[in-house]
């Protein structure tokens, strides 16, 4: 699939919160996206700065409090849940819930909204399933129970579910948090490989930022004042990185390219 | 390419054709002795030796297997819906209040005819009459529950809510009877030991008609549910109509649970302890082999309670109720003290 590399995502002056009975919190405010196809964008900021309310309003998880998100010139809003199943696949934080799916019907299930009203797979749906196990280099699991596979391969699984979903867009929270060094850099590695070699568009909320400079094509920086999305060259070159941590613990080197603890 | 999902063919054989065999077993128990011979020639028409015996087989026990295979493989049904939808491995129709709704109901109609009117009265005494106010009452607990259950995310809260919901029924259905007369009193009161007989064709039909609504509603969400095996936030990624899924179990789960209610009884374990049971045997989650085999299974419980509850050979019979308790406590004291997971 073939996608025009233009403005896959675009919101302007996007605010995001929560509204209850008595008040509107907002998280954040003014945000500006214009993403074009094909890249790795990698969302970074402090624990609590917002990423995941961010990433549930891009999902249509939760409402924007104001401004318009566009998918593929789509309006969020007005996308039904059918619709937006074929434009934007998810990878969550949360734990699955105990079941005993073997791996091969976890990812098949990610061909729903394609199969007909029992969920039968054609020929063509068993040809995604098989390349996406391909691609993730999880065949020989498929068919041990989800329950029994490691941090590690479980990433790797639901990271097939996804792409058997053949969405332009795929969506990733925290995907490495339980993960060692290893598996951390293998998830990323794949997560590069799925936006050069085809296209897709990877968005990911991460706490490594080491990887994130040197593997993302766009970073999206979320600090307490300000929102900034841009190319990793352009934003480590004109400090943008650096006001991440405001703190005199540490500080970001540019020639290293990671941040590192003050001398003092 | 090969298609790794398994196909359970042998295993279903096996289960239908262990039903058949209980089928004809439970038929053939009773306090009369009848020759398995006879049975046949009365079924094909033919010439029965006595025609008691006849009588006894078509107006009696075959009505009441049928409604053991009914009242089994629905409510077992409902039971693997509650555990899907509410993530829990101890939902069941009993448990989350939704029989004592349905009981409510009934008991609502029995015992406070008095308070109602007599333009109730005339309907208190059918079986239609119970059947509606039955699947009312179920419906409103399930929904309260389901409610609460969008509040609370926690599942252990919502089985507690569940267990609340059933301790609130009781207690109104306390207060009706402290007002009630002797009368009213005893005929509820045989009705909550739950029978499977005493069904006339009439009435098995109307239960048999309630059961396939109820159950066809349920063949179209096999989908939704397996997705909803990843929680609700993936199945609604997956472009899964959550909110339709799950009214389509409410109303599914009351028609079933409230009509077997009304027609049998509240009979309680079947729907927390066969789809274990179920669970345990097939090993999957997968709910297009999972529902079929869950009827099936629920069927087969149910017609060994009943043949147990008989008595072979002797002229008494047992509540059905407490046959099904002492066969589903063990179950789950089981599940609960052994080390492997408990999947829903």
């Amino acid at each position: 699939m073939k996608l025009s590399t233009k403005h896959i995502i675009k919101a302007t002056n996007l605010s995001i919160g929560y509204t209850s009975k008595k008040e509107v919190k907002t998280i954040a405010s003014n945000l500006n996206i214009d993403l074009n196809a094909g890249n790795l964008v990698c969302l970074l900021g402090k624990n609590g700065i917002g990423k995941s309310t961010l990433l549930r309003t891009l999902t249509k998880v939760q409402p924007s409090l104001e401004g318009e998100i566009f998918i593929n010139s789509n309006n969020l809003e007005k996308l039904n849940y059918k619709g937006f199943s074929k434009m934007v696949s998810l990878v969550l934080t949360e734990r699955l819930p105990d079941n005993s799916l073997t791996v091969f019907e976890l990812v098949a299930l990610g061909r729903q909204p394609y199969t007909n009203w029992i969920g039968y797979l054609t020929t063509e749906d068993l040809q995604i399933i098989d390349d996406a196990f391909e691609k993730t280099a999880t065949k020989h699991l498929i068919n041990s129970k989800c329950y029994e596979l490691s941090d590690g391969q479980l990433q790797k699984v639901l990271v097939a579910r996804a792409l058997t979903q053949n969405t332009p867009i795929i969506v990733l929270d925290e995907p490495t948090a339980h993960l060692d060094i290893h598996h951390t850099i293998e998830t990323f590695t794949l997560l590069k490989k799925l936006a050069k070699n085809f296209n897709k568009t990877v968005i990911v909320s991460t706490h490594e930022i080491n990887l994130a400079l040197q593997l993302a094509d766009e970073l999206w920086l979320m600090t307490p004042t300000q929102f900034v999305s841009g190319k990793t060259d352009t934003l480590i070159s004109n400090n943008s990185v650096q006001q991440l941590f405001d703190s005199n613990l540490i500080s970001f080197n540019k020639t290293l390219k990671q941040f590192t603890i003050n001398n003092s | 390419m090969l298609n790794p999902i398994k196909s359970y063919k042998n295993t279903f054989i096996l289960l239908v054709i262990t039903l058949i065999l209980i089928v004809i077993i439970n038929i053939s128990l009773g306090s009369v002795y009848i020759p398995i011979k006879q049975i046949f020639l009365s079924f094909i028409d033919g010439q029965v030796e006595k025609e008691s015996w006849k009588s006894i087989i078509l107006n009696y026990r075959l009505p009441k297997a049928i409604t053991a295979i009914i009242v089994g493989s629905g409510l077992s049904i409902s039971g693997l819906l509650m555990q899907t939808l509410f993530r829990n491995p101890l939902a069941g129709p009993f448990v989350l209040g939704i029989s004592s709704g349905a009981s409510l109901g009934v008991a609502i109609l029995i015992l406070g005819a008095s308070f109602l009117g007599a333009n109730i009265t005339v309907y208190a005494f059918t079986n239609w009459g119970h059947a509606i106010a039955a699947i009312i009452g179920a419906f409103l607990v399930l929904s309260a529950v389901m409610l609460a259950a969008i509040k609370v995310r926690n599942t252990m809260s919502i089985l507690i809510i569940g267990l609340m919901f059933g301790s609130l029924t009781a207690a109104v259905i306390s207060v009706l009877a402290y007002f009630s007369s002797a009368n009213q009193l005893q005929q509820y009161l045989f009705w909550s030991f739950g029978s499977l007989g005493n069904l006339s064709w009439n009435e098995i039909s109307a239960l048999s008609f309630t059961f396939l609504i109820g159950i066809s509603f349920v063949i179209f969400i096999i989908k939704p549910l397996n997705s909803l095996l990843l929680g609700e936030n993936y199945a609604k990624s997956m472009g899964v109509n959550v909110k339709r899924t799950r009214n389509i179990i409410l109303i599914s789960t009351s028609l079933l649970t409230g009509a077997i209610t009304a027609f049998s009884g509240p009979i309680a374990f079947i729907g927390l302890a066969v789809p274990h049971l179920t669970k345990l045997l097939f090993n999957t989650s997968n709910h297009k082999i999972l529902l079929p085999a869950v009827a099936i299974s629920g069927a087969i419980i149910m017609l060994i309670c009943d043949s147990i509850s008989q008595l072979p050979n002797s002229e008494y019979t047992l509540p059905i109720n407490a046959i099904t308790s002492l066969f589903g406590a063990p179950i789950i004291i089981w599940l609960l003290v052994r080390k492997r997971k408990v999947f829903y």
